[in-house]
């Protein structure tokens, strides 16, 4: 197998593609995470190679992180439509229910809280991945899993 | 100021311990959003075809199933620049990423006008291809002599490595027209399969002796051995 800088750019698409879709679809809702996500694969394409080896999910997430952070913010000065304002807590429960309302609470986190919460959670990634992700400390990667974590339990998902 | 400030006085079990999460909600959020796959498939071709308008794709691939097995076809912007045989195919997009660039993506827009030309081929419905073609992966003498081939050995025909040799200028060159040809980047559509030795024997092929024979009765040119 090819090192990183003589991979074929077709080869991370086939691998983390399908992983970064799912991911934005998450954490932005099915219209911008599709949005982020050609943007996300413009802006890798673009950079291929990296000039050094190393992971390459995390490579290519990080590009996307930044149109995540700039889709959400954008997002969060538009009005929230009242179908996505939270139910009433106590029919909210996770386990067995419908994983795409658990995703629209996700989505009402603040961008920090929901991307630390999608990554550790979503995608199963280690801290100093999602530290690095979210170009922040593994201590503050920690604390926004937490926050967004009990949040979502404030708002009834156990 | 939206709440998402990394929070500031933490003790040192709060910095280094993982969040507590129910197994329920893990569970839920591990199976990620109700997403279909072919969402995603939309969404990459769309990239892709954005990726294209910026011309950001050097070398798109694709394939086409035919009877000597399913080809692997590579074009940049100037033209087709590989094709590949079955035997090929583990080492296709590697080798294209290391010989032009790395930057290689399936994109069908590029591929399907090679694709349908190959389909009329073998289904006995074109004798010769109307292609650019990037001669990137080959150069000098090879590149001098798989040219005068396309340009001058037609369906049905065959030639001689001799009188190939002969044909490019250098008689006593018929070894390294031989190298030539196996070094062919693109088979079928430059057709070394039509060069055989002097008398008719089959000589050598990239894709297999199999497929060269099988190509020359399809052209109604049966060899010799």
């Amino acid at each position: 197998m090819a090192t990183a800088p003589e991979l074929p750019f077709q080869v991370v698409l086939d691998d983390h593609g399908p992983g970064l879709y799912r991911h934005l679809v998450g954490v932005l809702g099915p219209h911008d995470g599709a949005d982020c996500y050609q943007e996300a694969v413009v802006a890798a394409l673009r950079a291929w190679p990296p000039r050094h080896d190393g992971n390459l999910r995390a490579w290519l997430f990080t590009i996307a992180h930044r149109k995540v952070i700039d889709a959400a913010r954008a997002r969060s000065r538009r009005p929230v439509p009242v179908a996505e304002l939270p139910a009433a807590a106590t029919e909210m429960v996770a386990v067995g229910g419908d994983g795409g309302d658990l995703w629209a609470a996700v989505r009402r986190l603040p961008a920090k809280q929901r991307v630390a919460v999608a990554l550790r959670h979503g995608e199963d990634w280690a801290y100093p991945d999602i530290a690095a992700a979210l170009g922040c400390s593994e201590a503050a990667a920690r604390q926004s899993v937490k926050a967004g974590l009990d949040r979502l339990r404030q708002e009834g998902w156990s | 100021m939206a709440p998402d400030d990394d929070g500031a006085a933490m003790d040192h079990d709060q910095e280094s311990a993982e969040p507590a999460v129910s197994a329920g909600l893990r569970a839920t959020l591990l199976a990620g959003p109700p997403v279909n796959d072919s969402d995603a498939e939309v969404a990459t071709g769309a990239a892709l075809a954005r990726a294209d308008a910026e011309g950001l794709v050097e070398v798109a691939v694709g394939s086409v199933d035919s009877p000597i097995g399913a080809l692997r076809l590579a074009a940049t912007t100037a033209g087709l620049v590989r094709i590949g045989f079955p035997r090929d195919e583990d080492r296709f997009a590697d080798e294209l990423a290391r010989d032009l660039s790395p930057r290689v993506v399936r994109l069908a827009a590029r591929i399907d006008p090679i694709r349908r030309q190959l389909d009329e081929y073998f289904a006995g419905r074109r004798r010769h291809f109307d292609l650019e073609v990037d001669w990137a992966l080959v150069r000098g003498f090879r590149r001098r002599t798989l040219q005068l081939l396309a340009a001058e050995v037609a369906y049905g025909r065959t030639v001689s490595y001799l009188e190939l040799a002969t044909a490019v200028g250098s008689p006593r060159a018929t070894r390294a027209v031989g190298t030539a040809m196996a070094v062919n980047p693109v088979p079928v559509v430059v057709p070394c399969h039509r060069v055989l030795r002097t008398g008719g024997g089959l000589g050598g092929y990239a894709g297999g002796l199999d497929t060269k024979r099988w190509l020359l009765a399809f052209e109604g040119r049966p060899a010799s051995d």
